[in-house]
This record gives C-alpha cells, structure tokens and sequence, in this order.
C-alpha cells in the first residue's frame, strides 16, 4: 500500500452535501451564528467587542455552561433533566449554609454539596430506571421539590452571604498570571498537537487511513490562534479569569472521556438505540442512572460557581430562566434532543451564543422582554435544524 | 455439529413447536423455510437462547448445550442477526461492529485496534464501504446488513443465524448479502438461513428444511428439489 490509498480522500460534492443532509453539521452552524452576533452587536455598540465585556461574558457564562454540560449527559440518552436549576440552587444552599452558618472548610462544603447533587441524581436515575417514570416526569418533580427544599432549608432570612473574600468568592475572582496562561496555551497546543502527530504514526503503522497532514496542521494551528486570541483579549482586561479555566477544562474533560472511553461509546449507544445496546450486552440501566447522577452533580457544580459570582445565595438560586438556559444552549450547541448525537462542546458553544445574545441586548438597553424572544427564535432555529437532520438520517 | 432435536414449545393454547429437529453442519448453509406461524422464530429463539423450550434441547457435538439466556448461546458460539439488525445508526461501522465488546486497555478505547481488525474483517469478507468512520445512519440497507453480519463474527462463533437478511433489499443488494453468506460458509461456519424468498434459498443454500404448523414438514438437499416440492411441503399439499 503506498501513501496516497492511505489518506482519506476528501469528499465530493454530492457526498459532502449528503453529509449535510444527514445532520453531520458540526458546529458550523453555531460557529455562523457567533460571528453574527459579534459582527451585529459589535456594530451597534462599540463596547460589545471591548476586553472589559468579553471577560465579564466569559464570568457570566460558567456556570450556567456548567449546567448545561450536565444536561448534555442527559441529553445525548434522549431523555431530560428539567430539575437542573432547582438542583444547582439547592446545592448551592447546602454549600453556603455549610460553610456560613456551620463554619466548615469550604473546600468541605463544596464536596458535600456535590455529592448531594450526585445523591439525588442518583434518586432521579432510580426513579426513571426502576419506576419506569418517564425522565420528563421525575425531573419536573425535582424541579418543584428541590425548589422547595432550597426555600425549606434557607428558612427566614431567605439569604445567605458568602464572605468577599472566601475561597468560594475567590473562586470568581481569581485571574490567572500571564506567564501562567501562557504556560497552559502552550502546554494545551503542545499535547494536542502531539496526540494527533502520535495517533497519526500509529495509523499509519497500522496501514489505517490518516487525514491529509495540512489538515492536522490547520487544526492544531486553528486552536492556537483561538487560544492566543482569547489570551490577548483578557489579557488586555483583568487576565484570563479562573471561572473560565474551570468550565473549560470539564468540557475538555468530559468530551475525552466521551470519545475515548467505553462509558461514552456505550453513552452513545444506549442514545442511539437502546434495544441494540441492551443486546449487545450493555448495561443500560447502569448508564442511564451514571447520566443523571453526573447530570445533577454538574449542575450542583454550577451552581456552586454562580453562588460565588454573586457571593450569596438566596431564594432565587437556581431559579427563573437558568434552566431553561441551559437546556437551550445545550441544543443550540448542536445537542440532539432525540438522542445519540452532540459533543460536550455544544455546552461551551450554546452559552456563549446565548450570553452574547443577553449581553448584547443589555448593552443596547433593549428590554427584557425582546430578549427573551430573540433567544426563544434562536432555540427555535437550532431544534428546527435539529429536527431536519434527524428526518435526513432517517430516510 | 450443532443440532437441536426434538424441540417442544408451547404458548398457552398453542403448540408452537412439536419434536421438531434440526442438524446444523460447519461449512453448510441450511435455509430454515415455513409459512407464517410455521415455528420457524420459535426455533430460532430456542437456539439463540431468547426462549428455553419446555421439552428436548441443543446440543454441540454430541454434548447437551445449556442455554438459558442469548448470552449463554454467545459463549458457545451462537451468533444472531435479527432482522432489525440491532445498529446503533449515530455511531459508526468500527463502533457498531465491536458493540458491547470493545476492545480496551483498562477503560480506554483502543480505536486503532479495533479499525485494524474491523478493516480486516470486512475486507476478507469483500463488504465494500467507503468510510467505516461514518454513521451507520448514513449507509445503504445492503451495506448495513453486511455490518450487522460481521458483527456477528466479532466473537468467532460456529454457528450464525440470519433472519431475514435480504426481507428489505434490493435486487443487487440482495445478491451482496448472497455473496457474504457463501464466504460464511468457506469459513467453516455453521449458517441458518431463515427465509421467505424462495429464490435466495435455493440460490445460495445446501439444505432446506421445512415446518409446517410447529413440525418438521420436509428436508431437501437444495441441488435436487425442485421449487414445486419444497413450496408443496411448506403448503401441506400433497407431493
């Protein structure tokens, strides 16, 4: 075999066009959708673009992201955690009540209140697997009892204040040195660019397929500009916030474990087709409650994150339109409703069109309500686009 | 040898199965033929370990087999293609083939292993896809039964039952699917062909054996019946 049967050949049109129709979109449609909005927002208000607002987007955008990373487990299973919000509020509250009123190591409380949230993520999955209630149900009961709970344990005061200067706020207010974020860039450029060069020697070997080298180049030169680009802007600002650091290591994290391993191909599985994967001798019941409970410890974890953006926690934790956020920003990123399909990256990629969206319009002072309608029209146009690659892979 | 002799099943009123047997013989192609509610699935499902008769068994080389579950026939070598083919469509050919049964080094995937010998296997069985790393979704319906039928090979079974394979294909396809189950038998496997279309047995089948309400109804050795003797003995009409 000589070199060139051993590069994959590039697609022809029709192909590349049946690709499209068949849903394998990727991420371009979001990408399209971002460089709208930066290109809309950016001329109608000379701050929209400017380092100071692209930080605090980026500030605004963990923790709700968090949130949705967790949805996205549940997602990709073609099932729903509605209780998401009401979970992250009331985590949240164990933690402050833990660390205020109690005077725990907040590192303490933060992991007890983590594994409440992977206790009653644990209680959904059973729920849904041995009860057999459909996911919608159990999640929507979470969604008004953890609420009701959150309110129970807050009692009177309603509120609860985390010191400015606790490692829970500093969580939010920490930004990583410059010599810092230039180490991780380079480090992050370093290893991905030798896993593709180390993966492609293996294939190669192998006598596999590899993709033509300027393509891997591209790649990995891509991601180093992306990086660099987002080093400068911060930089230029207060640096690159920790918040960010975190929300992108667990997509990075949780997108490897993914693809790399035997929990996420049988993830993909059991989304997939549910009958062939039980067949094929996975344990369905084990993944699905392994979905949920990650599902609601990540939302715990979210709500963790705003609670130390807004150093308090109150009866509004986790509340109004979070959620609903983060199950939008979840399918806007490219998420499947119905199963299967979507990448950890949707998490990142939704957000941020969805906190541009709110940040721009709050920039322009436009009223709530037009914000609201605008994000509902963007919801919209990913399900529909959603829903037609579904109906091209099924024919 | 792979046999199953004298089968018995019965569901409430009625008598599915009745002492029906059956010989399955390495490198041999035996068509399992009968008119709808015949037994033929009932058969299927005892050999494949869905369901366990109420009287007679498998056996494996002279030896009772016990089978109590798909899995239990898996370990001895049983392998099914159900006509639904069972393909996860989001995931690809590579993924769909090593379904359940991933290679691995602790957790982690060992994608070029299993790409190799996926690869491999399809090429000594001349199925022809393009990209193996594209959705199943995006495959044709001949191309997909080809997968699910090497998915079947993964755990080097003796014995592979087809149900149905070519029931949704087209004519060209349908020959695809012919082609791939006589490589099946010049690799030394065992196949059971469960089959409406008469044409597909006698094209690519050594042995017919028919069921007629839950009974053997007939054996032919494929080369020397005729079509009017084997649909004769399917019907019931005298021969």
């Amino acid at each position: 075999m000589n070199a060139s049967t051993l590069t994959r050949k590039p697609y022809t049109p029709k192909e590349a066009v049946d690709r499209l129709r068949h849903g394998d979109l990727g991420a371009w449609p979001v990408v399209g959708g971002l460089i709208a909005i930066a290109v809309v927002f950016g001329s109608l208000n000379e701050h929209f673009l400017s380092p100071e607002n692209l930080t605090n987007l980026a500030l605004q955008m963990a923790a709700t992201g968090t949130i949705s990373l967790g949805i996205i487990m549940v997602l990709l299973l073609g099932e729903i955690d509605l209780s998401a919000g009401s979970v992250s509020g009331l985590c949240a509250v164990v933690m402050a009540i833990l660390s205020v009123r109690h005077g725990w190591n907040p590192v303490l409380a933060i992991v007890v209140a983590l594994a409440a949230g992977a206790l009653i993520g644990l209680l959904h999955g059973i729920m849904f697997t041995r009860l057999r209630m459909p996911s919608f149900v159990v999640t929507l009961a979470g969604l008004i009892g953890w609420q009701g709970l959150l309110l129970y344990l807050l009692g009177e005061g309603g509120i609860v204040n985390l010191p400015f200067d606790g490692f829970v706020a500093k969580l939010s207010d920490t930004w990583l040195p410059p010599w810092l974020a230039w180490v991780i860039i380079v480090l992050l450029v370093a290893v991905s660019g030798g896993s593709s060069l180390l993966t492609r020697r293996l294939r190669l070997a192998a006598e596999l397929p590899v993709p033509p080298a300027w393509w891997t180049a591209t790649k990995i030169g891509g991601l180093a500009v992306v990086l660099v680009a987002v080093l400068l802007v911060m930089s230029a600002d207060r640096g690159v916030p920790l918040l960010l650091v975190i929300f992108g290591t667990l997509v990075v994290a949780f997108d490897l474990v993914l693809r790399h391993t035997v929990f996420g191909r049988w993830m993909y599985a059991v989304g997939g087709n549910v009958e062939a994967a039980r067949r094929a001798g996975i344990g369905v019941t084990r993944i699905r409650v392994l979905a949920f409970v990650l599902s609601s410890t990540l939302a715990a974890f979210g709500g963790i994150l705003s609670a130390s953006r807004l150093s308090a926690v109150n009866q509004g934790s986790g509340g109004s339109d979070i959620l609903l956020m983060a199950i939008a920003a979840a399918v806007i990123g490219g998420t499947s409703l119905f199963g299967g399909r979507g990448r950890t990256y949707a998490a990142l990629l939704g957000i941020l069109v969805i906190q541009s969206i709110t940040n721009g319009m709050f920039l322009l002072s436009v009223d709530s309500s037009v914000r609201y309608m605008v994000t509902a029209a963007v919801l919209a146009l990913a399900v529909a686009i959603d829903s037609l690659a579904r109906r091209g892979s099924a024919t | 040898m792979i046999s199953a002799t004298d089968v018995s099943k019965r569901y409430g009123a009625v008598q599915a199965l009745q002492e029906v047997s059956l010989d399955l013989h390495p490198g041999e192609v035996v068509a399992l033929v009968g008119d709808n509610g015949a037994g033929k699935s009932t058969l299927v499902k005892v050999i494949s370990g869905v369901i366990t008769p109420d009287s007679g068994g498998v056996a494996i080389d002279g030896e009772r087999a016990r089978i109590g579950n798909p899995h239990d026939a898996q370990r001895l070598g049983i392998s099914t293609v159900y006509q639904d083919l069972a393909l996860c469509e989001n995931l690809d050919v590579v993924a769909n083939l090593y379904l359940g049964a991933e290679r691995r080094r602790w957790s982690l995937l060992s994608h070029i292993r299993m790409e190799r010998s996926a690869r491999d296997l399809l090429a000594s069985l001349d199925v022809r896809i393009r990209d193996i790393r594209v959705p199943v979704a995006m495959l044709s319906g001949g191309q997909r039964q080809s997968v699910a039928i090497a998915r079947a090979l993964i755990g080097e079974p003796r014995l592979v039952i087809l149900d149905e394979p070519t029931a949704a294909l087209g004519v060209e396809q349908t020959a695809q699917v012919l082609d791939l189950i006589r490589r099946l038998r010049e690799r030394g496997l065992a196949v059971l062909l469960i089959s409406h279309n008469l044409a597909d047995v006698r094209a690519v089948s050594d042995r017919v054996v028919v069921l007629r309400l839950g009974r053997n109804a007939g054996e032919f050795r494929t080369a020397d019946a005729t079509q009017e003797s084997i649909v004769a003995a399917i019907t019931g009409a005298a021969a």
